[in-house]
């Protein structure tokens, strides 16, 4: 984690980040997705300009990736084997709300197997685990934030909520941007799948568009011939002011 | 009609889930080989400066007891009070700090055991020093965008008490929420999510 992989003609931003739209976002208390009632916090939350503690953020340096990183079908296989399942590859870029490309940003992602099943000890689904499957990536982006993982499409299974809930095919994203406020987990979901609509997790989510913005785009001009199909999928972070005039208060 | 100021929004939260170890904490959950080792487990070296300390974190459900599938980070700045990121620019941080650390709760007790350094004081934008602290962030199945907080540490009374954020705190009693106190070198951080203690959390 150094400063010196950032190029020195790129002045580091400072400017605070663009508000969060919550009413966007799923709020806290979800009644139909079960385990929320719980969880959610009842108290208004304390509205906070940011401070430097939240507009700075951990750097992550390529020299934590291995080679296989952010390649699903063949970093837990054994010598010359390879996970079972639909290979797909998953790219796209992480923007900020201006539309720039974040550069730098450490992207993990976790998934159920192709027939649905976590390598998890919590986990009891009936459907088998795949010996050549571990189900975790990374990558960070590129200077156009771009980034790319190859892995297996994973399966819906159930799950206990409602007496026949079923999760679509999701992939899980952890996203860090350059400020600790634009830290974000979400679930991709995949084109034309008809359980997006029936899950109470996805419904967490009140606005259409927004869970349309987490469904990829299946698209046959990006796929590895042979090889792979290729899903589309495009991470936004907030947005952060330009600091065109200091604004300082007297004396500081 | 007016020209569109073409902004994207930002891509809406999920939950984490039940599962999130095999994402973030892979070797936790018995899943070796991919990743050397999970990320954030270690923050301090031996040529870290500062003094050591320890931060045991458990998160509490509306029913009273801990979570045993959360997931904490912790960002913070170094014993001078910098943080090592590019974003801040009053100089440079400690090289053997990145300031930034994860843990899940243990699956048997609900809590985690961050072993850092104190971090040291840093402006509020205005300037006013804030109290040394750390910022802290949880996600869990059943919590559906990860939730902000900070940690005060028991034994700064006296900074705590000028303390800019906490003082935007209108009901007085409910600062003690991120008033973690001392016990040799643990400070003990208990984040209610619901009830009479429930912790102040941010919208930042």
């Amino acid at each position: 984690m150094t400063k010196s992989r950032f190029p020195a003609n790129r002045t580091p931003e400072i400017g605070a980040f663009f508000q969060r739209d919550r009413n966007w976002h799923p709020p806290a208390f979800t009644p139909a997705y079960k385990t929320s009632v719980l969880r959610s916090p009842q108290r208004p939350l304390l509205s906070l300009d940011n401070t430097l503690s939240e507009l700075t953020g951990p750097v992550f340096g390529h020299n934590i990736l291995g080679e296989l990183d952010n390649d699903l079908i063949y970093n837990f296989a054994g010598p010359g084997e390879s996970a079972i399942g639909p290979r797909i590859l998953v790219y796209g870029r992480v923007l900020d709300e201006r539309g720039i490309g974040v550069a730098g940003a450490l992207l993990e992602i976790w998934q159920a197997n192709a027939g649905g099943r976590y390598r998890h000890k919590k986990e009891t689904y009936l459907a088998p685990l795949d010996p050549n499957f571990g189900g975790c990536g990374r990558t960070i982006t590129g200077e156009d934030g771009s980034y790319c993982f190859r892995t297996v499409q994973p399966g819906p299974y159930p799950w206990p909520n409602g007496p026949n809930d079923w999760r679509p095919a999701h992939i899980h994203f952890s996203i860090f941007g350059h400020g600790f406020a634009q830290r974000l987990i979400t679930q991709m979901y995949f084109e034309g799948d008809p359980m997006i609509w029936r899950c109470p997790i996805v419904r967490t989510i009140n606005d259409r568009r927004a869970i349309e913005g987490l469904t990829a785009a299946l698209d046959m001009e990006a796929t590895m011939p042979m090889d792979a199909r290729a899903y589309k999928f495009d991470i936004v972070l907030r947005g952060r002011r330009s600091t065109p005039f200091e604004n300082r208060i007297e004396g500081s | 009609m007016v020209q569109g100021l073409s902004r994207l929004k930002e891509s809406a939260s999920q939950t984490a889930g039940p599962y999130v170890h095999i994402g973030l904490t892979p070797n936790f959950v018995g899943i070796s080989g991919v990743y050397e080792r999970d990320l954030g487990a270690a923050m301090v070296a031996d040529k870290t400066k500062g003094e050591r300390i320890r931060v045991n974190i458990r998160v509490i459900d509306g029913a009273g007891s801990p979570l045993k599938d959360a997931l904490v980070e912790i960002w913070q700045a170094d014993a001078a009070g910098i943080y090592n990121s590019p974003s801040d620019l009053r100089g440079s941080a400690d090289p053997n700090f990145t300031g930034w650390g994860r843990l899940p709760t243990d699956m048997t007790t609900g809590e985690c055991m961050f072993e850092t350094i104190k971090p040291g004081r840093v402006p509020f934008f205005d300037g006013r020093k804030m109290a040394p602290h750390l910022t802290v962030w949880i996600v869990a199945r059943g919590i559906n965008i990860g939730l902000h907080t900070r940690m005060y540490f028991g034994d700064e009374e006296t900074a705590n008490a000028e303390d800019p954020v906490l003082m935007r705190i209108e009901q007085r009693e409910r600062v003690s929420t991120l008033v973690a106190p001392r016990d040799g070198d643990i400070y003990k951080f208990d984040i209610h999510l619901q009830g009479m203690n429930e912790t102040v959390f941010f919208d930042i």
